[in-house]
């Protein structure tokens, strides 16, 4: 975990992290909270003409610092937007093909890269029932996913309790077997790392360790074999510019602290 | 919910669909809906929900309804709280992020006492649009491979006889009464709706009742000037109410946005013991006033006056 010493939060850090994977021009899906976070930082720094879409039916609108909506379907969500359209429409942009990047949060994910947000326990008789899916499983089922989560084991399973939104399901080719022909996950990103997906396997593997972090770090905290290559990349550390633009965007710190 | 296609019709043949006034007060739009019914609720999370026609429903003391909506936020944990509701089918269920996951669902779901059936966004999107199109089903390409689909009854995979691609059918979704809040529309009917429309349009045209609450209600001669602004035509409404503040304490778009400390106060309420919080906050804004006016003084002119500042402020950029 993030020492207490360093300058910058892990969710700020999971911000930067995510952001500096979306390149300008792309169009991107996002939710609320750190997704929104880290495409609007990416819309600052490095990709002013990164279109982002909101599931309300947003498309490519310009949140205003301050003032984060509180979901995405809401009036905040359309501050600048090139057009509001019905919740179904914009989400049949996913599958027409239009959307390069789908980028949300998650509970909790399994070494194939699919997402719980559903049931901690079992659908029958569940410790604690979750709020659901929302669009994710169809971001998830139709595009190219970045997920930015907490490097917890208790989040890093071995198998989900539930498929919510899918990931590689089995892995090999299970997930285009079942139907699912697009999409898929691309990048993971933690607090600790940046994590991809073994080409043939689909199991993940670190692909880059933050600044300090060690791999047995990165293992202690994953709840199942973690593949960690020999020749591992190291990040950069959040700039000053990152974090001034990001608590500029979020001076409450409702998401970032 | 899926009808056969001779009935629906014949129910939207019986209908009167004559340019006709349908003004009536929140009290008599509840007759409209009968127990057993499944309710398709517009707006999404917290936005333009229709609170007012809720909270007239759960007033009137309706039984054994079944409720659909795109994201459910605080109308859900009321329509179980309130006995009135034990079947919500939606993408999502809980307050809102900011306030964490929803105690109340929790409770009612967990001891099994109510029924969450969970749909992603688009397939339940695509379910009313199969409904606003008469047609029995719709296809996607979402879904497959996980357990939201394990998890639901009436889903069928079918091999494209076109391209031979896997695909997902979903079932029409033709809702027995649509409750949806707009801006404003006529005396007819006719709505017109500012800002995101979410679900609205397809659910007004698949429902086989609507009931329109309006913030206000403009001259026919105001929607003919501008014909390409009305969204849900006169011919699928059954019901108008006027009621200010309708969606409160949640937001409508460019006229107020959701009353945060009041939000805030039920997250409080519903925290600890969400059996006990539910039930006071409905004795107390759903049962003790007299009239809706009440419940409105209850949520207090100040936090009034804050949530139509910042709603009137999506103008301002």
């Amino acid at each position: 975990m993030m020492s207490e010493e360093l300058p910058y939060s892990a969710s700020e850090m999971l911000s930067v992290m995510s952001g500096r994977l979306l390149t300008d021009g792309q169009t991107v899906f996002a939710g609320v909270g750190i997704p929104l976070l880290a495409a609007t930082l990416a819309q600052r720094i490095h990709g002013p003409g990164i279109t982002i879409l909101f599931e309300g039916g947003t498309l490519g609108p310009f949140v205003v610092p301050g003032e984060l909506p509180a979901s995405t379907n809401e009036q905040r969500c359309t501050r600048r937007a090139n057009m509001l359209l019905s919740i179904t429409d914009v989400l049949l942009l996913l599958q027409r093909g239009y959307v390069d990047v789908g980028f949300m949060g998650g509970a909790q994910i399994d070494r194939y890269g699919n997402l719980n947000s559903s049931f901690i326990g079992s659908p029958e008789n569940p410790s604690v029932r979750l709020p659901g899916t929302g669009g994710g499983n169809d971001i998830s089922s139709l595009t190219q996913m970045i997920v930015a989560i907490k490097h917890e084991k208790r989040r890093f399973v071995e198998k989900v309790d539930f498929v919510t939104s899918p990931g590689f399901l089995t892995g090999n080719s299970t997930r285009h077997d079942t139907g699912l022909i697009s999409g898929g996950m691309y990048r993971v990103v933690t607090d600790l790392a940046i994590m991809g997906f073994d080409e043939k396997t689909k199991s993940m593997k670190v692909e880059a360790l933050h600044p300090g972090v060690t791999a047995e770090e990165v293992r202690d905290n994953t709840g199942f074999d973690i593949l960690i290559g020999k020749n591992v990349g190291v990040t950069k550390a959040p700039t000053d510019e990152e974090l001034s633009v990001l608590r500029h965007l979020d001076p409450d710190r409702v998401y970032i602290a | 919910m899926t009808q056969n296609y001779l009935d629906l019709r014949a129910a939207t043949q019986a209908r009167d669909r004559s340019l006709r006034a349908k003004v009536m007060t929140l009290e008599k739009a509840t007759e409209i809906v009968q127990d057993g019914d499944h309710i398709a609720i517009g707006g999404c999370t917290a936005s333009r929900t229709p609170l007012a026609m809720i909270w007239a429903l759960i007033r009137a003391k309706k039984n054994d309804l079944s409720i659909s909506r795109s994201i459910v936020s605080t109308e859900g944990d009321l329509l179980f709280g309130s006995g009135i509701c034990g079947h919500i089918i939606t993408s999502w269920f809980s307050q809102g992020i900011v306030w964490g996951i929803s105690k109340v669902m929790r409770s009612y779901t967990e001891t099994k006492r109510a029924k969450f059936e969970e749909w992603s966004h688009m397939s339940l999107g695509l379910r009313y649009r199969a409904g606003a199109m008469g047609i029995p089903f719709m296809p996607t390409r979402a879904m497959m491979g996980s357990d939201v689909a394990n998890q639901l009854e009436n889903l069928k995979e079918i091999e494209c006889p076109f391209t031979g691609d896997n695909l997902l059918l979903v079932p029409a979704l033709n809702p027995d009464v649509a409750l949806i809040h707009v801006q404003r529309c006529d005396e007819y009917g006719n709505a017109q709706i500012d800002g995101l429309q979410f679900m609205d349009l397809d659910m007004a045209m698949a429902a086989n009742k609507v009931i329109l609450t309006t913030e206000k209600i403009v001259s026919n001669d105001q929607i003919r000037r501008k014909p390409d602004q009305t969204k849900i035509p006169f011919l699928t409404v059954d019901a108008v109410v006027e009621v200010p503040y309708g969606a409160a304490p949640h937001e409508c778009y460019g006229m107020y946005e959701p009353f945060f400390k009041h939000m805030d106060d039920y997250a409080d309420l519903t925290k600890d013991d969400p059996d006990k919080g539910v039930a006071k906050y409905l004795d107390r804004y759903y049962y003790e006033p007299s009239n809706w006016p009440e419940y409105l003084s209850l949520l207090g002119v100040e936090e009034m006056l804050d949530a139509t500042r910042r709603g009137r402020s999506i103008y301002d950029v």
